[in-house]
């Protein structure tokens, strides 16, 4: 029964990881991957001396750990925000409401930032300057408006699991807390938070091993030649030289280039994350 | 669910402080504020699907209902054959697509919880491993549309998903709380493997298929990427794909043909309204009713073994 299952993962994950090799072969679809001549690693040194490299190393880093300060911390502190509510009702608006943009297509959102952050947008029209900005066209709005959508999408799904983990934690701590004397915040601070140490430890290090490659389908969805200046990462550059010009084997390079800076940093944030927080993926 | 697990013990006979209680009207407030943030968008695009296309473009600020109502844009959203055949072909996507994700994540699932299954760790090695590493985007796409010949075909945005590996290790893991008395007494009376997993292990983790099924589906119905690479075929295109062209290309030439060039760019943007309610409503009626089996599969990935 498991057969079906390893044969997908060995032809359709596996199968590509062995395909990686034509990052060192100048690839020619006829000649195959076995038939191309090898050329080392040319295509890696074309890329790092390209003028693009610079350029998409600091929009990938940039846009990420925007994401990661920013992006990261904003569910959890939704969550310690929810747990406080008393009324239930309204607990379950605010979580009802906040689930719901997750079920969006990335399309639909993105065209919706089109549309309300366009020349005469509604953003325009609401804050009503005399000078409207045209946001998806300048590239210094690119990255807010990609981290502020993100978080407006997910920041209530990412809630539930922290949520979940705070209801985890033992009331009879609370309790004793107190008896103790400590109001609502020192509770917060002594008892919610070590609690959720655990999972927020483990997200951060998954959100830091997949931070290369995240969320490039919606910077395709999201940019255009106008703010490629600061929208261009690793990821939509691989696509556009590969998918839309063919060049295979140099995009190849720049996509392993990718995924094994990716892996380092999985496997760092996991080192990190034992010696600190007693907490890893393994 | 979540909600009645997170009531707290109340703190009765105990006072609040004047900065507790200042804490708690800000926080109700600002979650209010997010609330609204998070559903006016929405609403607005809703109402302004709904408003007359040349009263809209005059109108500035925000919206509180439709101005002068009327269905104009929906009838030519709902006329447009691209959207037809793209609601169509979504449709196909999503309930193939959803049926092969489910028999193999199930398959996958029951025998990775096998206790004596041999060579567990490594073939639990040999998934997980290829969440944190990949071949990448472009020897995936030449194998998928050269080597297997998928290119131009329905099955390009099937089978190469077949399996999302989060989802495979939530529905071990749903698997691994079924009792394993009721297996045995099974295979005492001479089950099967197949029959085991039909008749007690995937109707005991009903609410986890629920979540996997929902997961699937969603991820099918908003997906859009290897259409774009795998498809050039405007006949297979699923709604996505139709969507980006007409959200974000901004094409709505053949919906507005019988209109002056003057109304185009209005009636554009309304039709653009109509297309996003249009695309978004199926999956906004079935989520209330889903909300509760979501909240238990969330969680349950987040178990560490």
């Amino acid at each position: 029964m498991l057969l079906p299952v390893l044969l997908y993962y060995l032809i359709f994950h596996y199968g590509p990881m062995y395909g990686a090799v034509i990052a060192f072969e100048d690839f020619n679809p006829v000649r195959g991957v076995f038939g191309s001549p090898w050329v080392g690693f040319q295509n890696f040194q074309d890329f790092f001396s390209s003028v693009y490299f610079t350029r998409l190393i600091f929009n990938t880093l940039a846009i990420n750990v925007l994401d990661l300060v920013i992006g990261f911390p904003a569910p959890i502190i939704l969550a310690l925000l929810i747990t406080e509510l008393r009324w239930n009702p309204f607990r379950r608006l605010v979580q009802t409401a906040t689930y719901l943009p997750h079920f969006i297509s990335v399309v639909v959102v993105v065209g919706m930032l089109f549309d309300f952050f366009a020349r005469d947008g509604l953003v325009n029209q609401v804050v009503a300057t005399t000078q409207p900005i045209a946001f998806m066209q300048a590239p210094e709005w690119f990255r807010q408006l990609f981290v502020g959508s993100g978080i407006w999408q997910h920041v209530g799904w990412k809630s539930i699991v922290f949520l979940a983990a705070i209801a985890a934690v033992d009331p009879t701590l609370y309790e004793a807390a107190k008896v103790d004397g400590a109001n609502r915040f020192q509770q917060v601070r002594h008892i919610t938070i070590p609690g959720i140490m655990p999972t927020i430890v483990i997200l951060l290090i998954l959100q830091i091993g997949t931070m290369m490659t995240v969320g490039y389908e919606k910077i395709i969805l999201m940019y255009n030649p106008l703010t490629y200046e600061t929208a261009d990462v690793i990821s939509t550059y691989v696509f556009r030289r590969g998918i839309l010009q063919a060049d295979f084997s140099f995009s190849a390079a720049v996509g392993l280039f990718n995924s094994v800076i990716n892996f380092a940093l999985l496997i760092a944030a996991n080192k990190v994350g034992r010696r600190v927080a007693e907490t890893s993926l393994w | 669910m979540v909600t009645a697990a997170l009531a707290r013990p109340r703190r009765r006979g105990m006072r609040e402080s004047p900065g507790e209680r200042a804490f708690g009207i800000g926080n109700v407030l600002f979650l209010l504020a997010l609330v609204i943030v998070t559903i006016y968008p929405l609403l607005y695009i809703l109402f302004a699907s709904l408003s007359n296309a040349t009263e809209l473009t005059l109108h500035r600020g925000l919206l509180f209902a439709p101005i002068d109502l009327t269905f104009e844009a929906y009838r030519r959203v709902l006329q447009n054959p691209l959207i037809l055949t793209g609601y169509r072909n979504t449709l196909f996507y999503v309930i193939a697509g959803t049926a092969l994700n489910v028999v193999m994540t199930s398959l996958g699932a029951y025998a990775l919880s096998r206790r004596n299954l041999l060579f567990k760790n490594h073939a639990m090695f040999f998934i997980v491993f290829t969440m944190f590493f990949s071949g990448g985007l472009i020897p995936t796409y030449l194998l998928v549309g050269q080597t297997l010949h998928m290119q131009d075909t329905v099955w390009a945005l099937i089978i190469p998903g077949a399996v999302t590996t989060i989802n495979l290790i939530i529905m071990r893991t749903a698997f691994l709380a079924v009792p394993v008395a009721l297996e045995e007494a099974a295979r005492i009376d001479g089950a099967s493997d197949w029959r085991i997993l039909l008749k007690i292990y995937l109707p005991l983790s009903w609410p986890v298929v629920a979540v996997m099924i929902l997961f699937y589906g969603v991820a099918h119905w908003n997906s859009f990427f290897p259409a774009l690479v795998y498809l050039r075929d405007r006949e297979l295109y699923p709604l996505q794909l139709v969507l980006r062209e007409i959200l974000i290309s901004s094409n709505v030439q053949n919906m507005t043909t019988d209109v002056s060039s003057g109304d185009v760019l209005a009636i554009g943007e309304t039709i653009k309204y109509a297309t996003i309610i249009v695309a978004t409503l199926p999956i906004l009626l079935v989520y209330p009713y889903l909300q509760r089996f979501f909240v238990k599969g969330v969680t349950i990935g987040a178990i560490k073994e």
